[in-house]
């Protein structure tokens, strides 16, 4: 029946054929992988007032067309709109394949971006563009800290390194637009280098499921994902301006994106955050004022079959450490803490002194991609990535305005992946990936290197499976392999060598000895297994439920293997260990979600088995012209990390809303018996959410409560201290966490039309809204100072 | 495929070729204090009395070596004259001429212990007319035993009450150098 249906239309068009305006087009559109028919496909001939939508098998016919050069372009709600060129003089039959993708390629609602998810098992979070918008001031562990179970590890409130489920630093994989951030992860106090405005939409991952960005997230994965150019000819762009109170800071941050309907885009981005000295409720953090200026810019061509992207951005920021956390010896740390305020106040200024960070990062990448009918998209990616970070202490002499640490990090990666998707149901990713790593610590800092040179070398492959095993199950499983060398110079003081017993385990690595120190040219290969197994469970159109199994295994870093010398803002001496060897985790995760009508939630248990956990424990006291330290040094222990989050929300009409999470989690040190350092206090918070369509107004008061953290090792130590004169045993209580804190926020928005295309948001907030004096376990400031009073802020956003 | 694997091994050989193997130079400290010596010379002649306090490997695990040469006498005045010096290089660097330039952001502190029945006050002054410490007069009175602690504090608040007289109680600033001696006033 149906070849005698074209038959007759094939036979009309014969005889049509005279006529000017009466082609018809027709045929077929089709998934471009599969070959699938698409449903629902609306074609349209560019210019022209004829249109068309396919049926069931994915037909359609359109009719009355002229004969000479037209614009075809189909859309379909799970597709990227395309564009096809095509020259008709008789009528023609002609089959369109669009990019289908329903799996992949998950609507996010707030945006109306494309949002994929990174595993399917495993547990994430992701934050939308709105929430990044708030926080455009702040930094990413700011923003990232409305997720629940991922909590943030300060210095100070400048310095915001983001904490997954327990674990952070290394242990946490930072994605940049598909690049893995290089930048000296390792330090407690290296924030990560990017700016949180270049990102649309950051994901979570809480473990080690998403692979193919690394096997060693034995924390997690964070992955921000810039703006997606849409394939049509548009150009839009944002601009939004912050003024605060608390630190008179000010910030202003601008995107533009330009996209043609040929699939060229071209997208900038650019940051410029200001601010000087904040303060507590009772007095001034002197010192910790910041400036920073970022921009990134990107372009591109996303066609069907084939494309790529070249990026770059830039990271440039000037961090204030506060001047009442730079001590000189325990006697000083002692003042510190028994003291209720800091030890230097000065004046207000914007200025930024030492001790601060100054710190650039440059990211380059080009990525092209290209795909295979009936097969996949095989994409290759490069990346240079260029890290120079500069410390500043106060120093004395010539030396004064010399940095005490200059580090220049480069990093290359290069990196396939062959995505095989032209089966329905399974869905596979192949991998590889090489890079090479120099880091220089540059000599004229005049201060013995805290971390080496060192040349760094990796190769790795992967492979991932997505299967859909029906439509309610899927299963996915991967296995990735990380070959990791490491290949330092480092100068160790010959008194050093012989206290740490290298002489005798490696007196072969040893290069040339001079008086007082000698030179070691360490060089050791990990090999690195990591795997991740799970299956997501649609229990009903209102319960899904998740159960992963991974493991990661991570590789000493070279703060942990070299680190030997002096902290200034803990007063410790902080020791690495050349026999510490990888680590490797275990964790299971098990995540449940629902949605009935007005109440939604998510669950998400864990535990996470960790053997040869890399910490860093207090090893007796050292003597030194400034009194005794007390000596810290890396030690491998079998760990164990348990815990939940949980997330709530409550709509109790078309105004009002509560939105509740809470997380908590235990660590453990096995070996010892003892609670883990430095594990998140429980927290809880809860947001209540007045909105109104008129003017999409919001007003929204959020409590944030953190208990007090019971479970920590004691640490405590007893040095000798002169006081008045003579040498008092006195003890160094630097182990009890601080009190717990409920603090409120306010916020509140409103659009106003500016004109047709464009509009504007109004946001006033007030954080720390009735100042309350507090101080967090995981701020290493805490022992000097109170953390952050109200801070009122007001934000303007320009949307074009 | 095959090309892509090429280009990697191609690219990986160019990276890990592009950087020789540099050897990096060693680096002795010049801020380092490893060395405090206080010369005190009676005024009136006698024996000079000299307090040492030796950390040859600064911030490594060996522990500072602590000398005096010998007792102090009573009812004596003593000039007092500290210096400090990094002995990690070669000559030793003179670390009190810095502190000296830098008068304004440094002041020593001496604090006598146990049963030392003796006073010491300032001799010289920094471009605010406020104390360094580099000079100063140390006057026994009675036999006795005890202790004097050297303390060099960076950057000090001077107008602190009782800072400009030695008391260190309010001086804020962070510690350079500290060290303890045992003396015996006979």
């Amino acid at each position: 029946m149906k070849y005698i249906g074209i038959g007759i239309i094939l036979l009309m068009s014969w005889i049509s054929q005279a006529q000017e305006c009466n082609i018809t087009l027709s045929g077929k559109v089709t998934d471009f992988h599969d070959g699938n028919p698409l449903f629902n496909a609306t074609l349209s001939v560019v210019g022209e007032d004829i249109y068309a939508v396919t049926d069931f098998d994915g037909h359609y016919k359109l009719e009355n067309i002229c004969a000479g050069d037209h614009v075809i372009q189909v859309s379909h709600p799970d597709c990227d709109t395309a564009s096809f060129n095509i020259t008709i003089n008789s009528n023609t039959q002609r089959i369109f394949k669009l990019e289908h993708h329903i799996e992949e390629l998950k609507e996010v609602t707030v945006t109306g971006e494309k949002f994929k998810e990174e595993t399917n098992s495993g547990t994430e979070q992701s934050i939308n563009q709105g929430t990044i918008e708030k926080y455009s001031n702040a930094s990413l562990g700011d923003a990232l800290r409305e997720i629940s179970g991922v909590s943030s590890l300060n210095t100070g409130s400048t310095v915001v390194k983001p904490v997954i489920q327990g674990l952070h630093s290394s242990r946490v994989l930072i994605i940049n637009n598909g690049v893995r951030l290089k930048d000296q992860e390792w330090g407690v106090e290296h924030a990560p280098n990017l700016d949180v405005n270049s990102a649309s939409n950051i994901t979570v991952v809480k473990g080690a499921g998403a692979l193919r960005y690394g096997g060693d997230a034995v924390g997690g994965v964070i992955v921000t994902d810039g703006r997606v150019a849409p394939v049509k000819d548009t150009l839009f762009g944002k601009t939004i301006f912050n003024v605060a109170t608390n630190g008179r800071g000010l910030s202003a941050t601008s995107s533009l994106l330009k996209a043609y309907q040929t699939g060229w885009y071209l997208k900038g981005q650019g940051t410029l955050k200001y601010a000087g000295d904040l303060e507590a409720p009772d007095y001034n953090l002197s010192n910790t004022g910041s400036h920073e200026k970022d921009f990134s810019v990107g372009f591109g061509l996303n066609k069907f079959t084939y494309g790529f992207d070249a990026f770059y951005s830039y990271y440039n920021a000037d961090i204030g450490i506060l001047r009442a956390s730079h001590i000189g010896s325990v006697g000083d740390l002692i003042r510190a803490i028994n003291s209720d305020k800091p030890t230097y106040i000065d004046n207000f200024t914007y200025d930024v002194n030492a001790p601060k960070q100054a710190v650039q990062h440059h990211l380059a990448k080009l990525s092209v991609f290209k795909r295979f009918e009936n097969a996949g998209k095989l994409s290759v990616d490069y990346s240079y990535q260029f890290n120079k970070r500069q410390e500043y202490d106060l120093r004395r002499g010539d030396d004064k305005d010399n940095p005490s640490l200059d580090l220049e990090l480069k990093s290359h990666t290069l990196g396939a992946n062959f995505l095989w998707d032209s089966r329905d149901n399974l869905e596979a990713n192949f991998g590889t990936e090489v890079s090479y790593q120099d880091n220089f610590p540059d000599p004229d800092t005049g201060i013995r290197r805290l971390i080496p040179d060192y040349q760094m070398y990796t190769a790795a492959g992967y492979a991932t499976f997505d299967l859909n095993l029906a439509d309610n199950w899927v299963v996915d499983a991967g296995l990735r392999y990380d070959f990791v060398r490491i290949d330092a110079l480092k100068y160790y003081l010959n008194s050093r060598w012989e206290e740490r017993g290298y002489e005798s385990d490696f007196s072969n690595i040893v290069q040339s000895r001079l008086d007082n120190q000698l030179l070691a040219n360490p060089v050791f290969d990990y090999n690195n297994l990591s795997g991740t197994a799970g299956v997501k469970y649609i229990i009903s159109d209102k319960l899904v439920s998740r159960f992963n199994l991974s493991s990661a295994s991570r590789s000493p870093n070279p703060s942990e293997l070299f680190s030997d010398g002096l902290h200034h803002s803990a007063a410790i001496i902080e020791l690495g260990d050349l026999r510490l060897e990888k680590e490797q985790s275990y964790k299971a995760s098990l995540s449940l979600e629902g949605s009935f009508n007005r109440f939604t939630f998510g669950v998400n248990p864990y535990y996470n088995k960790i053997d040869n956990f890399i910490i860093l424990e207090p090893f007796g006291v050292q003597q030194t012209t400034r009194g005794a330290f007390p000596v810290y040094q890396y030690n491998q222990v079998n760990a164990r990390l348990f815990g939940v989050d949980v997330d709530a929300a409550y709509t109790f009409n078309d105004n009002f809303s509560l939105q509740s999470n809470l997380a908590y989690v235990n660590g453990q040190d096995l070996d010892r018996d003892k609670p883990l350092i430095d594990m998140p206090a429980p927290n809880f918070t809860n947001t209540l959410t007045y909105s109104s369509k008129w003017h999409n107004l919001t007003l929204a008061l959020r409590s944030q409560s953190a208990f007090t953290q019971t479970r920590y090792p004691d640490n405590d130590f007893i040095v000798p201290v002169p006081v008045n004169g003579t040498q008092v045993d006195t003890k160094v209580e630097i182990s009890k966490p601080p009190a717990g804190y409920n603090l409120f926020h306010f916020s509140s928005s409103i659009d106003l039309p500016v004109t047709n295309s464009s509009n504007l948001t109004l946001g006033f907030y007030v954080d720390n809204l009735i100042d309350t004096n507090y101080r967090d376990y995981l701020n290493r400031q805490r022992y000097f100072v109170d953390d952050l009073g109200r801070n009122f802020r007001i934000q303007l956003k320009l949307n074009y | 495929m095959k090309k892509n694997i090429y280009i990697i091994l191609f690219t990986f050989t160019i990276l890990s070729g592009c950087s020789p193997d540099r050897i990096p130079e060693p680096i002795n400290e010049e801020e380092v204090i490893t060395t405090l010596t206080i010369e005190l010379t009676p005024n009136n002649g006698g024996d000079i009395v000299t307090l040492t306090s030796r950390d040859i490997d600064g911030d490594g695990p060996d522990a500072p070596e602590i000398t005096v040469s010998g007792p102090l006498v009573a009812n004596t005045t003593y000039s007092g004259t500290a210096t400090l010096l990094n002995e990690t290089v070669f000559p030793a660097e003179i670390i009190t001429e810095e502190v000296e330039e830098e008068g304004v952001d440094h002041q020593f502190f001496y604090e006598l212990g146990g049963n030392v029945n003796a006073a010491i006050t300032y001799k010289d002054s920094d471009l605010n007319g406020d104390p360094i410490g580099i000079e100063f007069t140390l006057t026994t009175v009675s036999a006795g035993s005890g202790s004097l602690t050297a303390t060099l504090r960076h950057k000090p608040d001077k107008s602190e009450a009782g800072v400009r007289d030695g008391d260190i109680t309010n001086a804020g600033g962070e510690t350079d150098f500290a060290q303890i001696f045992n003396i015996t006033v006979e």
